[in-house]
């Protein structure tokens, strides 16, 4: 009962977040300065050609009657046409969020894999070399941009190395359709191609690397953090004095209740990811919906970049819903308080 | 002597014990020199670098893709200018930024913070609700979106990231003042009759500005890294300003043989933002305020 009040409530209020987010997306894409339609036209169209478009696209009604159009279009899945290839932004979407989708986990999973156990080790030997190394890495990871990590990886790997593709998905040529996920390392092994599986993980490690790092080190300090704190409880000091192994001790008692602060960190790390993505999906010329994202704004596409915008909110708001009910699960706290702090 | 004397004697030793505590830290002392000396070679720019001229649109392609010598410590780009004196002259444009960015949104966030912390009820309500929406949207994306609409320039990124960054410190401003609020001398003072603005700025603001002058010095590094990306996808400054994203994103199409063109300027970038957080992180030591980041 408790825990469908807390179900609820979380669920209103990522609705009313969206919303917010739907109003402001639409208020900078429809009030700021210049015409979408002489935008999508060029200079040299008609004034005829230009009213024209904007009656087809409904860009002469009211703004509220407007934003009520796209929103409603927007629950349906619609996020209604390119101004410039006349496709359905929404198709597009279909076609690239999967591959955004498929480099953001994989890049959580390094992160986590190699955050975590770092932090753990840096809090067991706190103030000792691996602690001040860990550190190091933390603070260097922060404050690396992400095209610098993306091209030094693709000069280093790709070029000196020579070990790992530097660009695209797949090789050229390759006979595989995307279906039904639109994630190639889920659709390879669903259509039994373990090649195909093999060439897609190839393709992503260097752009999941360059994307993970500043996430890995936030995951290591704060792992750290939370290790730190919870070393200092009673109950741990209660099991080295039970004489508990140390590995027990470490990874049962004392890594579980410390996963909490990383696993929320790790919602709030999506928004960063989704910015970075657009760098490191253009270097790396992996096709996803940040590449999509960058050609829809060189061309002043406005639907499309506000459904790129539209898709990543959601996303980050889902993300973020579903880490909440997953720490209000595991811990009690959370879901009497209502939200985490 | 009078008692004046003494609260002024106080307030001077402890002036002295904080720099001590601060000139101890090496890190800190590492990153306050980092970002001291980059300030300075930002505003000295034209009397420092050795090819001022290069800052503008130079064509000298005789000297085109030189690597880095005595002459050109940077190298010479693919027109032939000097990369050193153009690096310098982007440590302007990232500096500009940042200061802008965080001129306008630590106000901003700090004054909302405090009002939703103290107020309660609806003032928090709409306050931390829009918070939230803004923590929803991927800052970079959005400063994408702002100037793919308006014209890209570094004014509009400005304002599309302070738009956006009055929300951090108005969340970590907006915790701090709840708990101070629930303090017995806030009591005492509301007991008193003290106005609101006297409890809001010379009773709360005060246990805020540590926090928040860590919290500015990290921000700094991050938004000039935010900054550099948006320059690098080319919603920059115009060219020819220099500008070290730009830069980068030039000297990548000549990877990996002319590799000084792209790698020294992201070197640049990195050490700018690595000077900001060493000094935000010893900053954090020398206050002593745990949780901010």
């Amino acid at each position: 009962m408790e825990f469908a009040a807390f179900l609820l409530r979380r669920l209103a209020w990522s609705l009313l977040v969206l919303v917010g987010l739907s109003i402001v997306i639409f208020t900078i894409a429809r009030v700021m300065p210049g015409d979408p339609a002489r935008m999508a036209l060029g200079p040299r169209a008609s004034a005829e050609q230009v009213e024209a478009l904007q009656t087809e696209l409904g860009l002469n009604k009211p703004f509220v009657e407007q934003y009520l159009g796209y929103v409603s279009g927007l629950v349906r899945g619609d996020l209604g046409q390119s101004l410039l290839t006349r496709r359905s932004v929404s198709d597009d979407m279909r076609a690239s969020f999967p591959a955004t989708l498929e480099l953001v986990l994989i890049t959580i999973l390094f992160a986590f894999a190699v955050g975590v156990p770092l932090g753990v080790i840096a809090a067991n030997w706190k103030d000792r070399w691996p602690d001040n190394a860990v550190r190091g890495v933390a603070i260097f990871s922060a404050v690396m941009p992400s095209f610098f990590i993306a091209l030094l990886l693709q000069v280093l790997a790709g070029y000196v190395l020579q070990i790992l593709p530097t660009t695209g998905r797949l090789p050229r040529g390759t006979d595989f359709i995307a279906s039904p996920t639109g994630m190639l390392l889920v659709d390879s092994l669903v259509q039994g191609r373990p090649d195909v599986f093999l060439e897609a993980l190839r393709h992503l490690l260097l752009p999941a690397l360059a994307l993970s790092l500043a996430t890995m080190g936030q995951v290591a300090r704060i792992t750290r953090a939370s290790m730190i704190d919870v070393s200092r409880q009673d109950y741990i000091e209660a099991a080295r004095a039970f004489g508990i192994p140390e590995r027990l001790r470490l990874f049962k008692y004392q890594l579980r209740p410390a996963f909490v602060p990383p696993l929320t960190i790790a919602g709030l790390e999506f928004a960063s990811l989704i910015g970075n993505a657009f760098v490191v999906e253009l270097i790396f010329s992996f096709d996803g919906m940040a590449a999509y994202g960058v050609r829809a704004i060189q061309q002043k596409d406005l639907n499309a970049i506000m459904g790129v915008v539209m898709v990543s909110g959601v996303f980050f708001v889902l993300v973020n819903l579903v880490i909440d009910l997953a720490v209000g699960l595991v811990d009690p706290r959370v879901r009497i308080r209502g939200a985490r702090t | 002597m009078s008692d004046l004397d003494l609260s002024e004697q106080a307030a001077l030793s402890n002036a002295w014990q904080n720099w001590y505590r601060f000139s101890r830290n090496p890190t800190a002392v590492i990153g306050a020199i980092i970002v001291v000396v980059a300030v300075l070679l930002a505003v000295f720019a034209p009397y420092i670098v050795p090819y001022p001229a290069d800052a503008g649109a130079v064509v000298d392609f005789q000297h085109r893709h030189l690597p880095p010598s005595w002459e050109h410590w940077f190298g010479t780009d693919n027109t032939g200018r000097d990369n050193f004196s153009r690096a310098i002259y982007g440590l302007r444009v990232s500096l500009a930024l940042a200061g802008v960015v965080l001129v306008i949104a630590v106000p901003v966030g700090t004054v909302l913070g405090i009002l939703a912390g103290y107020f309660g009820g609806w003032t928090e309500i709409v306050i931390m609700r829009l918070t939230d929406i803004a923590l929803a949207i991927p800052p970079l994306v959005v400063a994408l979106a702002v100037a793919a609409v308006l014209e890209p320039t570094l004014l509009n990124s400005m304002l599309a990231l302070a738009s956006l960054w009055w929300t951090w410190h108005a969340r970590l401003v907006y915790s701090v003042t709840r708990q101070v609020r629930a303090q017995e001398y806030i009591e005492a003072a509301e007991t008193l009759g003290a106005s609101k603005l006297h409890i809001l700025f010379r009773e709360i603001l005060p246990n805020v500005i540590s926090p928040v002058a860590v919290k500015t010095s990290l921000d700094a590094g991050f938004v000039i890294l935010i900054g550099a990306a948006l320059s690098y996808l080319g919603l920059g400054v115009r060219p020819p300003t220099p500008d070290l994203g730009t830069m980068v994103a030039n000297g990548a199409n000549f990877l990996p043989d002319f590799w000084w063109e792209s790698m020294l300027p992201a070197t640049v970038i990195l050490v700018l933002a690595l000077g900001f957080n060493l000094l935000g992180d010893g900053l954090r030591d020398l206050f002593d305020v745990e949780d901010v980041r």
